[in-house]
């Protein structure tokens, strides 16, 4: 008994370190990773490195092109998931039982949530490159982005909706509106908040992808003028300048410029959620 | 307004709603379509069986065959596995059971930033730190099955972890009460108690972060080494099935090209099955 309990008290010992110690890993991880690419190359980034184009393939110059080209391929693939995504939500949450249909969707929401972004990108040189006839631009590479995001608006907002009390329906309802008169004015104001961090979410994950932009929007270093045009991503000039090793010193400042970004990003939904929560609770208390 | 037009708008917006809902659908088919129309005719042509064990990958000289990136796939997917899930296990465990709520509150949004990192500055990391490590200590140029499996291993740990807490929540609180009343120390009810409860949670957390290891592209062309040989040991370069696509879809033209496409089935095939696995497994949980 008196042994038993020992190794029973080493094991729990053991166990404990193991935990602490994978948690420990973690941290370090990401601090390792935030430190190393952030002290190389916070420094490097300045007005002239954001504003100007980059000169010698990259060597040197700016990322302006990039910039921009980023931020339109993010906000054609937000223009096009978000309606898509939220409307989807509107209808697993509200309308869809547990028919075959909503099985089907669901299922389809999963496996795009799972297909592998250089399948995306495989088909979006296949059908909107070559079949639709769009070329590299950043309409194929916005729409490849939209298709890849929409599982996360979907979810995201799908949860958010559920989680709207159940009462607020009811009072609608009771109050006369028919049923889309309270999706509408009643349900998806109040999950606005959740709504909104699932678009977060989406375009935090456009911002980053590379696989799927190569294939379908070109890497142009120019200036895009028109949505026909191709673009170069942050996250791809990052790709070509580390792995054709152009300038390691250019790739740590564009990836110090991706880090940023996406620290604002989760910086605003985090912030986003904690509001949805007190509001909540505020909702709740009366 | 009468109440017939009343319902008619209403039935009206219920099948518009369905109309979005199936977008989704529609491109699940359309990818499915697509590549299979582009890959297809390439596999009857060259035989299946010649393409998935064919073991000499030259488009040059026509041999298309990706037994080495299916094996290269594996190895590098199992590596992220064995040393990412034990982690990620213990983390989930550290967050649904013992962390305090200010730890926990710490520990959360590290989580989802390593979930937001961007893959390619992962892969930028791995290329100057892990395959520069691998390569001062063995004395190996570096770009390996192990770099890969370690940049994987962290690039997985969101997934898991987040999947695993869920389901370890999800352990009823009474059964863990019961537990401890009949005297189990803490720790045997974690073991004894929770963690089979959580089981088919754990399971699907585990394919799932298997998914995103086998469909993850960039930060593994970076470190891999992208030779398209059988690999011997760890310290070998691999190419995986990803990185085939992504290394050779700029140039390639004609059975080339199919032969990418053709790639990009077995994944798309691959990812499928393991996904209708988790949704089986998530079935089972809620009946």
């Amino acid at each position: 008994m008196k042994m038993q309990r020992r190794s029973l008290r080493i094991e729990e010992t053991l166990v404990k370190a193991f935990i602490y110690f994978s948690v420990i890993c973690v941290v370090f991880a990401l601090f390792n990773i935030l430190w190393h690419i952030l002290s190389h190359g916070v420094g490097l980034i300045t007005w002239e490195f954001i504003s100007s184009y980059p000169r010698d393939m990259g060597r040197a110059g700016g990322i302006l092109p990039s910039i921009v080209g980023t931020a339109c391929l993010v906000a054609l693939a937000v223009a096009v998931a978000a309606p898509i995504g939220i409307l989807t939500a509107t209808y697993l949450a509200e309308y869809a039982g547990k028919s075959g249909v909503m099985r089907a969707v669901r299922f389809s929401i999963d496996t795009l949530a799972g297909v592998p972004s250089i399948v995306f990108g495989l088909f979006g040189f296949a059908f909107l490159v070559i079949f639709c006839g769009f070329r590299w631009s950043i309409l194929s590479g916005g729409l490849t982005l939209a298709f890849m995001i929409l599982p996360v608006i979907v979810r995201t907002s799908e949860e958010a909706i559920k989680s709207v009390p159940y009462e607020y329906r009811e009072c609608s309802l009771a109050l006369g509106a028919t049923k889309w008169q309270t999706v509408a004015r009643v349900v998806l104001p109040a999950a606005a908040p959740g709504i909104v961090t699932g678009i977060i979410l989406g375009i935090g994950r456009s911002v980053g992808e590379t696989a799927a932009i190569m294939l379908t929007a070109g890497s142009s270093l120019g200036l895009p003028t028109s949505i026909m045009d191709p673009v170069r991503s942050l996250s791809l000039h990052l790709y070509i300048l580390v792995s054709e090793g152009v300038s390691f010193e250019m790739g740590y400042a564009t990836a110090s410029v991706l880090i940023i970004l996406i620290f604002c990003v989760n910086l605003i939904t985090n912030l986003l959620v904690r509001y949805m929560i007190t509001k909540r609770m505020g909702a709740g208390a009366h | 307004m009468g109440d017939a037009v009343r319902r008619r708008i209403e039935w009206l917006i219920e099948k518009s709603l369905l109309l979005s809902a199936i977008v989704g659908t529609l491109i699940v088919m359309l990818i499915a379509v697509f590549t299979f129309l582009e890959g297809f005719p390439f596999l009857a042509k060259y035989g299946i069986t010649s393409f998935i064990t064919g073991k000499v990958w030259d488009p040059a000289y026509g041999e298309f065959g990706i037994l080495s990136m299916i094996i290269g796939t594996f190895y590098v997917t199992i590596g992220a596995l064995i040393i990412g899930v034990p982690i990620a296990v213990a983390c989930a465990i550290f967050l649904a059971e013992m962390a305090p709520q200010p730890l926990a509150r710490l520990f959360r949004p590290i989580i989802e930033l390593l979930a937001g990192i961007p893959t390619v500055v992962y892969g930028f990391f791995g290329l100057i730190v892990i395959v520069g490590f691998i390569k001062s200590h063995f004395d190996v140029p570096g770009f390996s099955i192990l770099a890969a499996s370690i940049m994987l291993a962290i690039m997985i740990l969101p997934t898991v972890i987040n999947i695993s807490e869920d389901a370890i929540r999800a352990v009823p609180k009474q059964y863990k009460e019961g537990s401890l009343a009949l005297g189990a120390t803490h720790w045997q009810t974690i073991r004894y108690v929770i963690l089979p409860g959580a089981r088919s949670g754990l399971i699907s957390a585990i394919f799932l972060g298997m998914g995103r290891a086998i469909g993850e592209t960039m930060a593994v062309i970076m470190v891999a080494g992208n030779t398209a040989l059988i690999p011997t040991s760890m310290l070998d370069p691999v190419r995986t099935l990803t990185i085939n696509i992504a290394l050779e879809m700029g140039y390639a033209y004609g059975d080339h090209s199919s032969s990418l496409f053709a790639t990009g089935i077995v994944l798309f095939v691959l990812i499928i099955c393991l996904n209708a696995l988790v949704t089986r497994l998530k079935r089972r949980v809620t009946e």
